[in-house]
């Protein structure tokens, strides 16, 4: 365990938080403005990373495939809003749960007919594959600093939108309130289809870069979906701030934890126990974590609803 | 019965309620009044328990209850009814007030014994949805009543809490003048009985009931007196009428 | 309830005589389907007393089902076949860990609520996955029913039989409990929770009491669907099972005694009945389900219930 490896870890952890943070700041936004929960969110991620995997295969080009399948993805989102979410708006969080959930089973097995049920891997274009030599010695797929890269991109152009213009003081002012916004002259309709839209896109991001990394299969948006909920109730709901501090929290310590949980224990007990135990509480830790903070503080960090 | 002093509580920038000092003897009827926007619902809250001041206290009974949850401070004898109708909709008359005599009947952790038959309850219910007007409503469900009976409702499961000080919301809220009538005479019966802190824009009802007024304006009291002596006081007046009194 | 008795008269008759008449016809596999239903509408009923009555969205219900599972697999591969005491580890071990999860969600409500129930589940989902000596994620097979001597729970009439007979007892037990002074304020703090408060109740005991109890009927839940599989997995506390479970729930009918039967075999069967027709039956009940939300407000049961409310 030199420090070498636990800075590599820690940048793979910080890459995990950025991608949970595209997928918690697309939720949190359209909880936020539009308060609705969206089960769903995950199949947008699942979506965006199948669509940019058939854009590839179609295009041929790894930047077309990126672009095409990412407004695809915003297509889908919209299209997703206007059928199906509408009529929801109204209606309780626990029938938006119940809607949502029915909506996860579409579109697993909608993916399922379509692309089958065994994992693909979406391969790189040689010039992503390259590694870099870090200020430690050692290297790192150039991959993952992209996607570092790109995210931190993203969580700046969301602090602009939301500090700067016109719909972050919308967002800020918890604009759930319909009235208020249609009385500053917004067409709450297209307002609406357009933000759902924006968090599908965050989503499908969040899908198309992990593709890469992780399988892509039917399903996977929900395993990361859990982990979002952890790194909303952490950051609390409605802070685009609390979503990048949770995330990058989330993703680091889940990231350390199952590198070197097991290590560590084993200076501590016995290393077969440790080979059992330490997984097992690797796998749990966040979920641990979240509870020491709902302990602490039931909203959350930046918890900015009432 | 209620001492408040130097209660403050500010929204960010806004400063909702001021450095509030009164108090209320016991059996008193004490009505606050103000102009819409003075903080009447801010300090009804704090007293209730439902929002914490920023500074001040308050004590109930020689008690400091500043800080008490709003269902501690319920069991101490402090009952309130809300400005809009927060009754249990799906419940009839009668087991919204048996629910309030029921809270006041020690634990309810029982698990067996069905609680609509069971006469300790209902019986004091009756009681008190008769003295409230009620008594031909008993099994409507709550949701179907008017207007001027969810007020009265309202008024009954605060009483049935058995309380020795009554913080009324706006009672009168939205009542037509043979509702309004009703509720004023049921308020009258219990002067004396309890203790009656009554926040109303209803200046008939006010005048009627009231043995003090208190008047907010912009978080502060402005003045406190008998109703006559309100009536004539230059400051009051020029709150509500503006400059020319 | 009262008011259908006779409804459930007809419903509870037809469910007796159900095996002798499927024997007859030669198609036993009915048999072990409607167990399979009322094993799942048991733990929909207990879903429904904290769900319908107590207002607590809570989207982790399937992990007392595989807590309930796992602690009659674990004692049946430690050689302690004994139904009675497999059950009381059941119901107990399911106790114990909703009183935990309870203890820290219940301090939240709305959308955290569902969140971290959710979150605890998937918790307990990877600890079974983990956990290797008892199969991992590919689960573990059940060594041998749970002995209730003279009962035997490999004969498939008398294991339904024994379903029947608690599924209709704990419809009865939550049936009281609702009633009960208890089940009162737990409604009243659904109702309305601020005026709850206002007259001086505590909703947080009250939640988390109905919550454990849940826990622990779900955890019964649990043990007879061991026995009723014979192979337990993790998959049983993945979080589709606790959705599947709101619908349940919430389909039939929230806050009403047949809600949860009802709706429990509503959905049961509709998939049993998709499954027939295609391999990919949940791109069907997806949509079906979006609907059913849409424009199934009451749930069935309310349907049946001629009265407004």
């Amino acid at each position: 365990m030199t420090w070498a490896l636990v800075f590599e870890q820690l940048l793979n952890g910080l890459q995990y938080g950025v991608m949970l943070f595209l997928m918690a700041a697309g939720l949190t936004l359209v909880f936020g403005i539009m308060n609705l929960v969206n089960l769903a969110h995950g199949s947008l991620y699942m979506v965006g990373a199948y669509l940019a995997y058939a854009a590839t295969q179609w295009t041929g080009s790894y930047l077309a495939g990126v672009a095409l399948g990412l407004a695809a993805t915003l297509l889908v989102g919209m299209l997703v809003e206007v059928v199906a979410l509408r009529k929801l708006y109204e209606r309780d969080h626990l029938d938006q749960v119940l809607a949502t959930f029915g909506l996860i089973l579409f579109f697993n097995e909608l993916v399922a007919i379509v692309w089958g049920r065994a994992a693909l891997y979406t391969s790189l274009p040689t010039w992503l594959q390259g590694h870099i030599t870090l200020f430690t010695g050692s290297r790192y797929p150039g991959y993952r600093m992209v996607v570092l890269g790109v995210g931190l991109l993203v969580a700046l152009l969301l602090w602009y939108v939301v500090a700067r213009t016109r719909l972050g003081m919308l967002i800020r002012a918890g604009a759930s309130n319909r009235t208020m916004v249609g009385a500053l002259g917004v067409n709450i309709k297209l307002l609406y289809t357009v933000v759902f839209g924006f968090g599908a896109a965050l989503a499908g991001l969040a899908g198309l870069m992990a593709g890469p990394i992780y399988a892509v299969q039917p399903g996977m948006g929900e395993l990361i979906l859990i982990q979002v909920f952890v790194v909303i109730v952490i950051g609390g709901i409605g802070s685009i701030r609390g979503a990048l501090v949770g995330a990058i929290i989330v993703g680091v310590v889940d990231t350390l934890g199952r590198a070197f949980l097991r290590p560590l224990l084993a200076t501590l007990i016995s290393p077969p126990a440790a080979e059992s135990a330490g997984p097992a509480l690797a796998s749990i830790l966040i979920y641990l974590l979240m509870a020491v903070v709902l302990a602490v503080k039931p909203a959350g960090i930046f918890a900015s609803r009432n | 019965m209620l001492e408040v002093k130097g209660l403050t509580k500010n929204f960010g920038a806004l400063r909702a309620c001021d450095g509030i000092d009164f108090d209320v003897g016991e059996g008193e009827t004490l009505a606050i009044i103000g102009p819409n926007g003075a903080g009447k619902t801010t300090l009804i809250s704090q007293l209730a328990g439902n929002l914490l001041p920023d500074a001040g206290a308050i004590r109930f009974a020689g008690e400091d209850i500043t800080r008490l949850s709003a269902q501690k401070r319920s069991r101490k004898g402090l009952a309130r009814s809300f400005q809009i109708t927060s009754i249990f909709p799906e419940f009839t008359a009668l087991e919204n007030v048996a629910l309030a005599v029921q809270a006041r009947a020690g634990h309810s952790f029982r698990f067996w014994a069905a609680a609509r038959e069971d006469v300790s309850l209902t019986q004091p219910a009756r009681k008190i949805l008769e003295e409230a007007g009620l008594h031909d409503r008993t099994d409507m469900p709550a949701s179907r009543l008017s207007h001027g009976e969810h007020r009265q409702l309202e008024v009954a499961m605060a009483l049935a809490t058995q309380p020795r000080l009554l913080l009324l919301d706006e009672p009168m809220a939205g009542m037509g003048t043979e509702e309004s009538e009703r509720m004023i005479a049921l308020l009258a019966s219990l002067k004396g009985r309890l203790t009656i802190i009554l926040v109303e824009h209803d200046m008939d009802a006010v005048f009627r009931l009231a043995d003090r007024i208190s008047v907010l304006v912009y978080g502060r009291i402005i003045a406190t007196d008998t109703p006559e002596k309100i009536k004539l006081n230059e400051e009051v007046r020029k709150a509500y009428l503006g400059e020319e009194a | 309830m009262r008011k259908n008795l006779v409804l459930w008269a007809v419903a509870v008759a037809v469910l007796v005589l159900l095996p002798p008449l499927v024997i007859a016809i030669k198609q036993p596999y009915y048999i072990d389907l409607i167990r399979r239903v009322m094993i799942f509408a048991i733990a929909a009923i207990s879903l429904n007393l904290i769900l319908g009555y107590g207002g607590l969205v809570s989207f982790g219900h399937a992990a007392y089902l595989g807590i309930g599972s796992y602690a009659v697999g674990i004692l049946a591969f430690y050689g302690l076949p004994g139904g009675w005491l497999q059950f009381a580890v059941a119901i107990g071990a399911s106790a114990l860990v909703a009183l935990a999860i309870g203890a820290v969600s219940i301090r939240t409500s709305g959308i955290y609520f569902i969140m971290i129930t959710l979150a605890f589940t998937q918790m307990l989902y990877y600890l079974g996955i983990s956990v290797a000596e008892f199969g991992g994620d590919d689960g573990m097979r059940l060594k041998a029913r749970s002995q209730f001597p003279p009962l035997d729970l490999g004969d498939p009439v008398q294991f339904y039989y024994l379903v029947l007979v608690l599924m209709l007892f704990t419809v009865f037990l939550v049936d009281r409990i609702v009633n009960s002074r208890f089940g009162m304020v737990l409604q009243a703090t659904k109702s309305n929770d601020a005026r709850s408060r206002a007259i001086g109740f505590s909703p947080y005991p009250y939640r988390l009491i109905a919550f454990v109890i849940s826990g622990a009927m779900c955890g019964l839940a649990g043990a007879l669907y061991a026995n009723h599989t014979s192979y337990i997995t993790p998959n049983l506390m993945s979080w589709l099972q606790s959705g599947e479970f709101m619908f349940m729930v919430i389909l039939g009918g929230m806050g009403t005694a047949a809600g949860p039967v009802l709706g429990a075999f509503a959905l049961l069967l509709v998939e049993e009945l998709l499954k027939g027709w295609t391999e990919y039956w949940q791109v069907v009940l997806g949509p079906l389900l979006v609907l059913s939300v849409i424009f199934f407000r009451r749930g069935l049961a309310g349907i049946f219930d001629k009265s407004d409310a």
